[in-house]
Order: structure tokens, then sequence, then C-alpha cells
């Protein structure tokens, strides 16, 4: 049984009277403990798919299952982390991140204990008691992160989280995000517009077009784990490429 | 107001108080001098020295009527906040409630309070409660305003984040509203707490037992001038201390918010 299934899921929005037209007919599913990437051109429509995952948007038409039932509250099977890191500059680091897990009414303490003890795992030892307007970019989406992680639910739904970082910080988190995945064995669901990003943390692609979105290509990723930074020159990791690239014209 | 929110440390503020007091001196001067020069009747207008030797003489005095005054002031703007706290909630769990109270707000701003005053002598009799009364009208306009706005700006997408997370719409305000609406609260909270002092002498001339009012009240019938400026001075000072405790309350409820701005 998927841990997300969308089938033939439809969106028009009505902006100022004129019809846009956002997602049309996208079918996708993530299994259990997977790593699925979905690619596309910007503003195709990708955090709306998210959005509709989440139940902050309903489809005009087709079907979203969430471990197989359609009237679970999304919350209880997928922990999102939209584009913005969304901290909140009023609470600190340790409060910060906390908050996805202290939502089912835990006991603060042990949910704080719980996460001190996962700071090294996510690289923000020493900053517990500091606001997010003194971390860096890259700890505040670290940040952001844990407290996704940290909600323990089936599937991460993560919406372009490295897009804000600069390459070079972007290739050592893509190493790192791997290292967490493993770490809590969560389903993935990663929105990304970085093609080699996608094939390189992915089980499976897929790619969308522009909007109206439909998946254009179903790609599954054999490449072997765990994966390293020279595997992006690799023949078979280029051929996967030229494929998407293909499927998304920009050659 | 964000220039007052910058100054910083002591030091910053003492070099942005040089030219303050330095206008404040000269037109003391000026004041002094035009009622030497002109031999103006004390009753008329007294001069500065003659207000500050009225002032040494009423200490004692004017210290227990502003003790009051201060206490009315206090307790009004503490209702003030209590009551914009409950509207605010109260407009944002709602669209239709917002729409239903927001014009009625503006509306009882438009009331003269000088004039239904006494009515709240009628109602509430001579002691603290017509003054409580009197000031919480006047400061919970602009506390209510600026806590409603404040919580609107709070970022749709962290609410949305937090909805999915499976808080309630409740624990939403109280996480994500209450505190982004701090800094235009505090905002707000300023200007209700120099009002304050006001509403209260307001409340007291219409009739009280002790209070800055009464003493301004009876000063002004007897024509001691240079009383009702002792008076006016120590509202002065009354109303800066509020506005100093205001800004020390702002600064330990949103150390964050300070932060920012010395990182900026």
């Amino acid at each position: 049984m998927a841990e997300i299934f969308l089938e033939d899921v439809t969106k028009t929005f009505s902006i100022n009277g004129v019809l846009l037209s956002v997602l049309d007919g996208v079918t996708v599913q993530v299994e259990e403990g997977e790593f699925v990437s979905l690619i596309g051109p910007s503003g195709c429509g990708k955090s709306t798919l998210f959005n509709i995952i989440c139940g902050l948007t309903t489809p005009d038409r087709g079907r979203v299952l969430l471990c197989g039932q359609d009237n679970v509250p999304a919350g209880e099977v997928v922990s999102y982390m939209p584009q913005k890191d969304l901290l909140m500059p009023w609470r600190t680091v340790l409060d910060n991140v906390i908050l996805a897990r202290r939502a089912g009414g835990r006991e603060r303490a042990a949910v704080q204990s719980e996460a001190r003890e996962l700071m090294p795992l996510f690289g923000l030892t020493g900053f517990e008691n500091s606001y997010p307007a003194e971390l860096s970019g890259g700890m505040r989406q670290r940040a952001a992160l844990m407290r996704t992680v940290l909600a323990r639910r089936r599937v991460l739904l993560l919406d372009e989280p490295l897009g804000a970082l600069d390459a070079i910080t972007r290739t050592r988190m893509q190493q790192w995000l791997l290292k967490v995945w493993n770490n809590f064995r969560q389903a993935v669901f990663f929105v990304t517009h970085d093609i080699d990003e996608a094939i390189f943390l992915s089980d499976r692609v897929y790619v969308l077009t522009t909007r109206p979105a439909r998946v254009c290509l179903h790609l599954p990723v054999s490449l072997p784990r765990p994966r390293r930074a020279a595997l992006l020159t690799d023949p078979s990791f280029l051929a996967l490429k030229k494929e998407i690239m293909h499927a998304l014209q920009v050659q | 107001m964000s220039r007052l929110n910058r100054a910083g440390g002591p030091v910053n503020m003492g070099g942005r108080l040089w030219p303050a007091l330095f206008c404040l001196l000269a037109f003391f001067l000026a004041w002094e001098a035009g009622v030497r020069l002109l031999a103006i009747k004390p009753y008329i207008l007294p001069a500065p020295s003659q207000v500050l030797d009225t002032f040494g003489d009423m200490l004692p005095l004017l210290i227990r009527h502003s003790q009051s005054t201060l206490l009315e002031a206090v307790t009004g703007l503490a209702a003030a906040v209590g009551v914009a706290l409950v509207l605010a909630a109260l407009m944002d769990l709602h669209p239709w409630i917002r729409q239903g109270i927001y014009p009625l707000l503006v509306v009882s701003q438009t009331v003269p309070i000088i004039s239904i005053a006494p009515l709240f002598i009628i109602w509430f009799g001579y002691g603290i409660l017509p003054k409580v009364v009197v000031v919480a009208l006047v400061c919970f306009f602009p506390v209510v305003v600026n806590l409603v706005e404040g919580m609107q700006s709070a970022d749709c997408d962290m609410v949305n984040l937090l909805r999915v997370m499976g808080y309630s719409r409740w624990q939403v305000i109280r996480l994500v509203r209450f505190p982004s609406a701090l800094p235009s609260f505090f905002a707000g909270l300023k200007i209700a707490g120099t009002y304050s002092v006001m509403g209260a002498v307001i409340g007291e001339w219409l009739g009280a037992v002790s209070g800055l009012g009464v003493f301004m009240t009876r000063a002004t019938h007897a024509y001691q001038l240079d009383r009702v400026f002792a008076a006016i001075f120590i509202i002065i000072l009354v109303s800066l201390l509020i506005y100093a405790v205001i800004e020390m309350l702002a600064r330990l409820a949103m150390p964050w918010y300070y932060n920012e701005r010395r990182n900026d």
C-alpha cells in the first residue's frame, strides 16, 4: 500500500475571473521509505500539488489517498517543509524544531531532550538557544528540516528545501540529506527544479510539464547507494539526465 | 517609531537626547525672558523659575496626588489591554466578527469622551471606577487597532504550516498571531500609555477627592497658574515614566525583535 497515492488530480484556479489550469490529471505515488522527486519548470504547480496532499487546497477532480485512506488528516501522515523555512523569529532554535513534534500535545521537556540528542546530526549543536535571525541560511534550512523530521511522520514533503542555498552548500546538504533520510527511514517526496539533484537523491523521479502540469516522464533511478559526488559524472547518471532533459525539452 | 526603537544602548540615547535638551532649555529661557521683560502677571503666565519654586514647595502634595492619578492610569491601561486582547482574538477567529466589531470600534472613538465622562460619575460614583473607565476608553483603541493589524500581518504560510501540523485555530492564534503582533502591539501600547495619564486627569476634573486633575481644577479656580504648570510638569514626568516602563516591557517580551534590529 502506497503512503501517498494521487490519482488523476486536476486543479484550476480562478484569479480575477481568469481561469488558470494548474494541474491536469496528475497521478503519482510514494511507497514506504522511498525517496521520490518531482521535477518540473518553475511555476508548474509543484507547490499546489503539495498543498493538495496537505489538504490546504482541494482538487477539482481526482483522488488523494494517504496510507490507502481518503479521510485521514494529512498532518498524521505527512510532515511538510515549505520553500520558506518559516522558523518563528520569536522562538529559539530548540523551541522551533520541537514545534511539529509538540502538535500532538506531547510534553515539552521530553520533546526538548529528544531534540537535543539530534542537534549534532543537524549541525546545530551550540545554537539551541539562538534565535533564527542569528543563523546562516544553511543552518536555518537544517533547523527547518529538523522540525520536519522530528514530527516523526511516515512521509516528508520537502518543497525545494535547498533551493535558496549557494551551489557549494547545496551539494554538501544533498549528501547530508541522504544521511538524514538513511537515519530515519521516512519516505521523502521531494520537489526540485534541479535535474542533478533529483537524480542524485532519488529512487524515482517524476517529471512534470509546464502549466497545466502533467506527468510526462516517470523514471526509476537504479543507481547504487550510498551515492557519492563522483556519481554526478558517471555515464549511467548522465544517461538519466539526458532522458529528463529530453522530457523537459531544455536541450 | 522605528527611530525610537533603534535607540539601543545608553550611549546612543545620550547622543540623541542632547539636541532635545538644548531646545527645551532654549524654550524655557525664552519663556523666562518674555515674562520678565513684558512684566506679565503671575496669574496670567508664571515664569518657569516661579513654577520650579512652586514645584519644589508642593512636591509632597503633588506626589500624593500623582499616586492616585498613576493608579487610575495604570489600572485603566491594564483594563484597556485586557479588553483589546479579547476583542482582537475574537476578531481573528472569523472575518464576520471582525467586520461586525471593527466599525463599532471606530465609532466609539468619535464619541467625545469629555461629554460622556460626566455620565460615568452618575453611573459609577466619585471613586476610582469612572476614571478607570475613561482611561480604558481612551487607551483601548490604539492597542486593539495595532493588535488586530499585527495579527493580520502574521505570515499565512506559517499559519497554514501549523494547521497542517495539527494545531487548532486557537493554538495558532497563541503560537503565531499574537507573537507576530507583538511589535505593533507595543507600538500601540506606547501611544495608549501617553494618553492614559491625560485620560485619568480628565476623569478627575469631573469630580474626585484626590489626583492631579483635582489639584489642577482647584489651582485654576484660584488663579494659581504656577501650581497648574507644576501639575503639568509632573503629568509629563508620570507619562514619560509609563512610556519608559512600556519600552522596558517590550524589550523583555521581544528580545528577538531588538536583536534583529541590532543585526540590521
